[in-house]
């Protein structure tokens, strides 16, 4: 099973996911341009822009724990995904400054000091910003494989810190954020434990092979 | 004559009879249908948002905490028969009607701006009746200092109530001279419309000096007390939401800086204005705080 849909995604190009991962994107163009955005325009762009980016960051910490859990393998997608979320997040973080801030730099500095659910956000986003930057061979190959990979694990902060931004902007405690607060560290979880049972499955030459030829 | 809420026709079907019965007969009917009020010397010259905009965007939690959810759920709340129960510190307590409370021949119309605690405003036509008028109506008591408000409570029309976002019934509470005060209504129309369900039907509180949480929705309870009551915002996290919540753009929310807002209509590139202190009407209510630590007292 796991290796016929393996073979599947195999065929699948890369861009492909692209252009999916663009389509948000396209509708939200549309719909500003249709006026289709309702009452607040500026805050739906903001916030369809913000959910996309943490979909998105979700969706490539997924890869790992889905490869050790079923086998299935979206490593190749993985950079694809986690560049779709930082054009998202980057154009949240545009939007933010433009339509929702107008330009006010100096209410903007205070505002992120001031407020623990635009610190979340920031923090978040300035960690995205290099592995952005480090997303492409050149980088794997000028940092190595493991202080590429160390700078990476930045990640396991951007995921929480971008949901509880999520949460925390709201007045009372809102069950959407919280669901997904809670599937970020359920993945979290998963790699924790998984990794811990490589080390433990040392002894046990099935499992350790298994594992090999997921990384 | 003496209109009840049910003897109002719903503005869909009265405008599917005006394309009925063409002409002038229906031009005629048509003012005894709608609600007006006198044009009133507090009304600000700013241009109204919407009725779209205005009944289309709501925090209306007993809906939802979205601000879409209130116009989509907000239909299931019966309205009539409706009635108010008035009651502590006053000298004729009792079971008052909407109609008895805000009469047509009594309802003005109050042009007032409104500012979100989330830095968001708007303008409103709102129609209405002085709360003063009410509370002279039945009689205030002398040893009053506050009055107390409560929403209705009825979860399987309210479908908000079924989650514990904030403790139901939602309660709000003014000191008596801000309830006093001529800028403070009671409000029963929307443009030349009676409220519609997510705006708070069939009686709200408007007062626009203060965060619009405090404008509590569809009154079914008004006590006047000598202890300063509980409000549901305040309750829920006091460090966030004051007792006052008079608009202060040098007192800023943790999360929000009421510093400036963003004007709902402006489009997406309007920008932010300035926040003014009391939301602009500080020369009619800033007495009413003098030497008060407004810092403290929020």
């Amino acid at each position: 099973m796991a290796r016929k849909i393996n073979d599947m995604l195999r065929r699948l190009p890369v861009w492909a996911v692209w252009i999916a991962g663009l389509i948000p994107l396209a509708l939200l163009i549309w719909d500003t341009l249709q006026g289709n955005l309702g009452v607040d325009p500026v805050a739906m762009l903001e916030h369809r822009l913000g959910r996309t980016a943490i979909y998105f960051l979700i969706g490539g910490l997924a890869v790992t724990p889905l490869l050790r859990l079923t086998g299935i393998s979206l490593m190749k997608f993985r950079r694809a995904l986690g560049l779709l979320c930082f054009t998202y997040a980057g154009l949240h973080v545009l939007a933010w400054i433009s339509t929702d801030m107008g330009f006010l730099w100096a209410q903007m500095g205070r505002d992120i000091l001031k407020r623990p659910y635009l610190l979340f956000g920031m923090l978040a986003f300035v960690m995205l910003v290099p592995l952005a930057i480090t997303s492409n061979n050149l980088s794997i190959r000028r940092l190595g494989g493991l202080k590429w990979k160390r700078l990476h694990m930045l990640v396991y902060a951007a995921a929480p810190l971008a949901a509880l931004h999520w949460i925390w902007v709201k007045k009372t405690l809102p069950l959407t954020p919280v669901a997904w607060m809670a599937v970020i560290l359920a993945l979290l979880l998963v790699r924790a434990v998984l990794k811990r049972s490589k080390s433990a499955g040392r002894k046990n030459p099935a499992k350790n092979t298994q594992v090999k030829s997921a990384t | 004559m003496k209109l009840n809420w049910s003897d109002v026709t719903p503005k869909h079907l009265w405008l599917n009879r005006r394309n009925f019965i063409a002409g002038g007969a229906a031009l005629a009917a048509s003012p005894a249908l709608a609600l007006s009020g006198r044009p009133s010397p507090f009304s600000t010259s700013e241009k109204p948002n919407t009725l779209e905009e205005i009944t289309n965007y709501n925090n209306f939690y007993e809906f939802g905490t979205g601000k879409t959810d209130p116009a989509k759920n907000a239909g299931a709340m019966t309205t009539d028969p409706w009635s108010v129960e008035i009651g502590g510190l006053v000298d004729r307590p009792g079971s008052y009607g909407v109609e008895d409370l805000a009469p047509d021949n009594a309802l003005e119309e109050r042009i007032y701006r409104l500012r979100c605690v989330e830095a968001w405003s708007m303008v409103i036509p709102w129609i209405g009746v002085p709360l003063a008028s009410v509370l002279e109506k039945v009689g205030v008591q002398s040893g009053a200092k506050y009055v107390a408000f409560q929403t209705l409570l009825r979860p399987e029309e309210m479908s908000g109530q079924r989650f514990p976002s904030i403790r139901w019934p939602y309660v709000e509470g003014l000191r008596l001279d801000e309830a006093m005060h001529p800028l403070t209504i009671l409000a029963t129309g929307l443009y030349s419309d009676p409220l519609p369900n997510q705006n708070g039907a069939p009686i709200r509180l408007v007062v626009p000096w203060k965060y619009g949480f405090k404008s509590i929705k569809s009154i079914v309870r008004i006590t006047l007390t000598d202890q300063q009551p509980p409000t549901s915002w305040n309750e829920l996290q006091p460090s966030e939401y004051g007792f006052y919540a008079n608009v202060n753009p040098n007192v800023s929310h943790p999360r929000w800086s009421q510093a400036t807002e963003r004007r709902i209509g402006a489009g997406l590139f309007g920008g932010r204005e300035e926040t003014l202190m009391f939301n602009g009407y500080a020369d009619q209510v800033a007495s009413l705080y003098s030497g008060m630590d407004l810092a403290q007292n929020y």
